[in-house]
């Protein structure tokens, strides 16, 4: 299966898990998009050695995958996108910060090892958030809390339709790869011989195609700006979903949550 | 390139926001003055072209690895750069949301790294002047060469901007205990050469646009494009003899100061800057033991030593070394790329 491929089933994936059923899925986009941003922010904002309290973190996102009855493992494997450049950082850390932070048994542990895996965490933790928005909000409903919060409607429209246009030209541009490898056997891309012809037809037929998009939807009656058919209204749930989860990241952001319940057991 | 929300903090995540909006507020303004109704789809289908099209894979001849297409200045030479940045901002939100690639958090910084000195950098300082310029001369050959200068300069020029802002942003953010200096001393030779191709091959797909539908590309003098000066040969020509005298005459302003990677290790104490990471120029400086050894065989089996002619101080022989050094580069490219081909074939 070739790169474009993968990508195609991704995006079917995840809009075949946007429009599952569940208590997250009925939330307002609007308040899951407000606490995504809130939890991403306040999960980066602690600081590189503060590994035990940025640990807690992880309740948010274990607690929604449950709720919202999808396996945390979909969402894992995207990991191997984020962590290389997370890593290539990280891993200078151990190398250049060897001071000694806390010993386990007889082995002591230097700041840069507990400042790498706070780095990875955090990587893993802001993953896991915004794949629970995108997968539990269909595409539409993300376009319509972004007008809510009125970031312009051309930059909107224009997200809508390329996220609509990427699934065609993908699909077409996958045919014609695997069309092009079945004629070059053995040959891992695209020849230096067809690097123009090759993206160029695609991208001249694109345009035709914009010629085409324009007069159908000119002719749908398209003045500017697209209604959106079904936009949830944000509710009080909403209201007390949104704040109670940034009272929460709040919370456990100033209060070390981890040592007072860690000085429940140990003296 | 695509930053991760770990690698940033909220202030530098904010203030990177906060410049992505100014940008895409600017280009809204100018794309609803210009009031051309036809340019969204235009914009839509070109970014999900874009999408697509960074995921096609480009063979490089000779090594074996392949290279992807330039999306930031693909985008400003088929739309113009303030529509060309609002489709990047579309294509890395949806890379962000759909594959992960790039956080919700450092969306701002990363449509500043990629989109911004894509489309805005890459249009005003190099694709308009070379393309109203008469670089190369008149005709169809002279229009493909100016192309293709445009789209390598872009793309190595807007990459390396972008990956010193990686690094900038990382390093302020206070995340990474990796030295600046070495950062950057990291990041910058490799995107080099992504740059060099990603730039090869954008402008192999903007040559054949030109070559098929001319008016599709901004700033181009379409009643050249029927005659035909030059072949694709002699413009290659003068691009290897401007690329000459680029080194040549650039190596002549080569500062002798210590570099970012000197200073960053061992200070610069005439500057005030003792201690920057507290080594001791003594024991790993260019005065220590081992260097002096490494410095004696340098010297017995460099021809050219500080670049220049061995025993002389003249300009001359600093450009000398800068046209040598190059064709040197190229030479060493060459051998390891044949050497990459070859022991392919011998696995195959």
């Amino acid at each position: 299966m070739n790169k474009l491929e993968t990508a195609l089933r991704d995006i079917s994936e995840m809009d075949r898990l946007a429009v599952k059923s569940s208590p997250v899925h009925g939330l307002s986009p609007l308040a899951k998009l407000l606490v995504t941003v809130a939890y991403i922010a306040v999960t980066v904002s602690f600081s590189k050695y503060q590994l035990s309290r940025l640990f807690i973190m992880i309740i948010y996102p274990l607690l929604m995958f449950s709720a919202s009855g999808i396996k945390i493992s979909t969402c894992l494997y995207k990991l191997r996108i984020v962590l290389p450049l997370v890593a290539f950082v990280g891993l200078f850390n151990p190398i250049f910060d060897r001071s000694p932070m806390l010993r386990i048994g007889g082995v002591a542990v230097s700041s840069g090892v507990i400042s790498m895996i706070t780095l990875m965490l955090k990587g893993v933790f802001c993953l896991m958030a915004s794949f629970l928005l995108i997968a539990t909000t269909p595409m539409d409903s993300i376009c319509a809390a972004l007008r809510k919060l009125h970031v312009p409607s051309m930059l909107v429209t224009l997200l809508l339709l390329t996220y609509r246009y990427i699934g065609v030209l993908t699909q077409e541009a996958a045919v014609m790869s695997d069309a092009y490898a079945l004629r070059a056997p053995g040959q891992k891309g695209i020849h230096f011989s067809a690097w123009g012809s090759f993206t160029g037809q695609l991208l001249l037929r694109s345009m035709d195609r914009a010629e085409e998009l324009y007069t159908s939807m000119q002719i749908r009656g398209y003045r500017g700006e697209f209604p959106y058919a079904k936009s949830s209204p944000f509710c009080g749930r909403d209201a007390l979903f949104a704040a109670v989860c940034i009272g929460i990241f709040v919370l456990l952001r100033f209060v070390d949550v981890a040592s007072l319940v860690g000085g429940l057991f140990v003296r | 390139m695509h930053m991760a929300d770990a690698l940033l903090a909220p202030a530098v995540a904010g203030t990177m926001y906060a410049f992505s909006a100014a940008a895409a507020g600017h280009s809204i303004y100018k794309l609803r003055k210009d009031d051309d109704p036809k340019k969204l789809p235009t914009m839509a289908v070109s970014a999900a072209l874009v999408f697509a099209g960074q995921m096609i894979n480009y063979t490089i001849p000779g090594t074996g690895s392949s290279g992807h297409m330039c999306g930031g200045m693909l985008l400003s030479a088929l739309l113009g750069p303030q529509a060309g940045f609002l489709s990047m901002i579309v294509v890395l939100l949806i890379q962000c949301l759909f594959f992960a690639d790039g956080g919700l958090l450092a969306l701002g910084a990363n449509i500043w790294n990629m989109a911004f000195y894509g489309c805005f950098v890459g249009y005003y300082l190099i694709w308009r002047p070379l393309m109203r310029g008469r670089l190369f001369g008149e005709g169809k050959g002279a229009q493909r060469g100016r192309i293709i200068l445009a789209s390598v300069l872009g793309c190595i020029i807007t990459l390396q901007l972008g990956a010193f802002s990686v690094v900038l942003e990382t390093s302020l953010s206070g995340i990474t205990e990796l030295p600046f200096g070495g950062f950057v001393a990291l990041m910058q030779p490799i995107h080099l050469a992504i740059g060099l191709v990603e730039g090869l091959i954008t402008a192999a797909v903007l040559c054949f646009v030109y070559e098929s539908r001319p008016e599709l590309l901004r700033d181009i003098n379409i009643s050249a494009a029927g005659k035909a000066r030059h072949s694709l040969k002699t413009t290659i020509a003068i691009l290897a003899v401007l690329a000459l005298v680029v080194g040549g005459g650039l190596s002549l302003l080569a500062s002798s100061n210590p570099d970012g990677l000197e200073w960053a290790l061992f200070g610069n104490a005439e500057e005030g800057y003792s201690e920057n990471m507290g080594l001791d120029e003594d024991d790993y400086g260019i005065s220590s033991s081992a260097a002096e050894k490494a410095e004696s065989i340098q010297e017995s089996t460099s021809f050219l030593p500080d670049y220049s002619f061995a025993d002389s101080d003249s300009p001359v022989g600093t450009t000398v070394s800068g046209i040598v050094g190059a064709a040197v580069v190229a030479a060493v490219a060459g051998v390891i790329c044949a050497a990459f081909g070859f022991f392919r074939k011998r696995k195959a």
